[in-house]
């Protein structure tokens, strides 16, 4: 059985059986301001195809994943095929072909059921294969992006470390030539590394000799490379966390990324990741509201709809208020994208609006239901712990606003 | 192995069904089109049959051109290539006669249709499709097993199943155990864009008949609760209300 905390599971062993839920997923999303009409057909199929997968395959599962805390291994193959793995990179390396708009609704989609499984398709498609792809030099392209394309190959991404977060620029990883003039040294820890216990391979950000970042592509099974899992986590239940730890690790210099150098690598990559959160958080938030206005409708006292109360419909009302706007932005920042004009500062304001919201309408939506809220028996729970995580990950919201802050008034805040 | 299934755009299941014109046209407005289930399922089995034993699928739809998304995902799911004859399928006499005079000339080994559209229910297109193309038509299958130049097929019956073998060429609709419906996955969508959709006029028909209105069925009244002592109260409501007994 393939549990990822386990040491050297493979993508080939069989999957843990979960409990499938018979209750159907009823999910609709709203469309207040008619957006879809600004989505080609083809957009729209996109959405339809992976919405009917993760109706199938997902949503029966995903509480009981959620409460086991096990990264449901066999779902990989089905994300690959629906697209959820770099599906904005060439269709020459294997990828989607596709625009951002697409790859928005794809981590949409995934995010609408769970935030852990969409971290997993955002750590692979903008965190390893979108690197990759930028910086690597063409042999890498080909070796790796086909598979990690089909899910033959994981990815993870290693930033953080237990003492640099926020501040990236102060990491200790390092290198050092090997003196054999093949290889190079690498030591050092990363942490809080989604998709760690079970990678293939690592995309592991560390400082040359001359304290310079690099991007480094570090292979499952070099000596001296562990990845601990982390645990008992309240949060992401559905993906895998954990460190990247390194002991003089000797990597091939042709690992190194050749082509960029600073924190412009890692910051490029979160750009990509930050702009899929952004449609994705948008997505648990659609899900807490299509959940609560259902429910709202049913749910009756006092003789009738709890839908016709003063105070639901206030909750309600705002909520597709805040979710209209954001779908607004999000769209808007998908065009600057395809357009290759969409600035930093612009993808950290949709990332932080949209996270924010969506914590909002979660514990909004939590209210509406009752004790019901706080079970399994209805997303809404799941999606609020998950949005923790995920409001801090990939920038925190405080961050996100200095990145605003620095680039409408010209001052840096950070320091 | 050259297999044509027969495509419809209906509205979603979920529709709240409106009309307009005095209830005599059906209001598209906000309504959601997919592929008709049954069609669906055709689509899905013929991809088997090909996949196994080599050959094309080709799919026809008639309707205009806000049917080509549900052309697009037919060919997203697997079709080779698609045929959109550009009229209103205003019947089943009329769409089975434009599909007829399309497929005269190609030599399909198989057609396949749902057994009826979740639209207007007529289940015709079938055994018209037969007629006009002079050909077996068989109905309502719920298993197709290709030999070379036969086929044998299993189709429900009353209280049980009857199972049939027919020569090629023939037509056939599907019923729901024919197949499991795929979902059309990222290469299927990129591979679509480029496929062959071919757009034809509709040719001359002698279909005669029109609609005149549309009705809904009367809402559902409120339930009756009968306590278990008040039997004779209950068959009373059901005699002289209910009009059941």
């Amino acid at each position: 059985m393939a549990f990822c905390h386990l040491q050297n599971t493979t993508m080939t062993e069989a999957s843990i059986d979960f409990f499938r839920s018979n209750k159907p997923d009823l999910y609709n999303h709203p469309d207040f301001y008619l957006m879809d009409e600004l989505l080609t057909d083809e957009h729209k199929l996109i959405r339809q195809s992976v919405r009917d997968w993760v109706k199938k395959e997902l949503s029966p599962i995903i509480e009981d994943v959620a409460q086991k805390a096990i990264f449901p291994m066999h779902i990989i193959k089905g994300l690959a095929d629906i697209g959820a793995f770099g599906p904005q990179l060439p269709a020459e390396y294997g990828c989607g072909g596709l625009d951002y708009i697409s790859y928005g609704i794809i981590m949409q989609e995934l995010e609408r059921c769970d935030s852990g499984v969409r971290s997993t398709a955002s750590v692979q498609g903008s965190l390893v294969m979108y690197p990759i792809y930028k910086f690597a030099s063409e042999a890498q392209k080909r070796k790796y992006l086909p598979k990690l394309a089909k899910g033959e190959l994981m990815g993870c991404f290693g930033l953080t470390e237990p003492n640099h977060g926020s501040n990236p620029a102060g990491m200790t990883t390092n290198f050092r030539d090997a003196g054999d003039g093949k290889n190079v040294i690498l030591n050092g820890a990363k942490m809080w590394i989604s998709n760690s216990p079970f990678a293939d391979i690592a995309v592991v950000w560390a400082k040359n000799e001359a304290g310079k970042i690099k991007g480094i592509v570090v292979e499952r099974g070099m000596e001296g490379f562990t990845t601990p899992e982390t645990h008992n986590k309240w949060s992401l239940r559905t993906s895998a966390t954990g460190e990247l730890v390194f002991n003089d690790v000797k990597v091939p210099i042709e690992n190194i990324f050749p082509d960029v150098e600073g924190l412009k690598g890692p910051l490029t990559c979160l750009n990509s990741a930050r702009y899929g959160i952004s449609w994705g958080a948008l997505g648990a938030a659609m899900d807490c509201y299509d959940t609560a206005l259902r429910y709202a409708k049913e749910r009756q006292q006092f003789g009738r709809p709890i839908a016709g109360f003063q105070l639901q419909q206030k909750k309600l009302a705002e909520m597709i208020t805040e979710i209209t706007k954001a779908q607004l932005l999000v769209w808007r920042l998908g065009i600057l994208m395809n357009e290759g004009r969409a600035t930093p500062a612009q993808i950290s304001m949709a990332k932080r609006n949209n996270v924010a919201l969506a914590l909002d309408v979660a514990r909004e939506a939590r209210q509406i239901l009752g004790g019901m809220g706080i079970t399994g028996e209805y997303p809404i729970m799941r999606h609020m712990m998950n949005l923790e995580s995920v409001v801090t990950y990939e920038g925190t919201h405080d961050i996100h606003l200095l990145i605003l802050g620095m680039e409408i008034t010209g001052e840096n805040a950070f320091m | 192995m050259k297999i044509l299934v027969c495509i419809s755009n209906v509205p979603d299941t979920t529709t709240k069904i409106t009309f307009t014109d005095n209830n005599t046209k059906f209001n598209k407005t906000g309504v959601q089109f997919i592929i008709n289930p049954y069609d669906e399922l055709a689509l899905t089995r013929a991809l088997e049959i090909t996949e196994k034993l080599g050959g094309t699928v080709t799919t026809v739809t008639v309707g205009l051109i806000d049917a080509e998304p549900s052309i697009r995902k037919a060919l997203a799911i697997g079709a080779n290539d698609s045929v959109r004859i550009n009229a209103d399928p205003i019947d089943a006499f009329f769409v089975a006669e434009q599909i007829a005079e399309f497929a005269k000339s190609e030599n399909f080994d198989l057609i396949l249709t749902g057994r009826e559209g979740i639209d207007y229910n007529s289940g015709q297109v079938c055994g018209l499709l037969g007629e006009f193309l002079n050909i077996t038509s068989v109905n309502i299958i719920s298993k197709i097993e290709m030999e070379e130049g036969i086929a044998t097929m299993e189709r429900d019956i009353d209280g049980g199943k009857e199972k049939l073998s027919c020569k090629f060429p023939f037509v056939a609709s599907a019923q729901k155990e024919l197949a499991e419906p795929r979902i059309p996955n990222m290469r299927g969508i990129m591979a679509a864009r480029t496929k062959p959709l071919k757009v034809i006029e509709a040719s001359n028909s002698l279909n005669t008949s029109e609609t005149i209105g549309f009705e809904l069925p009367a809402a559902k009244g409120g339930v009756k609760l009968i306590s278990v002592e008040e039997t004779a109260k209950l068959i009373d409501l059901l005699h002289n209300e209910a009009k059941i007994i």
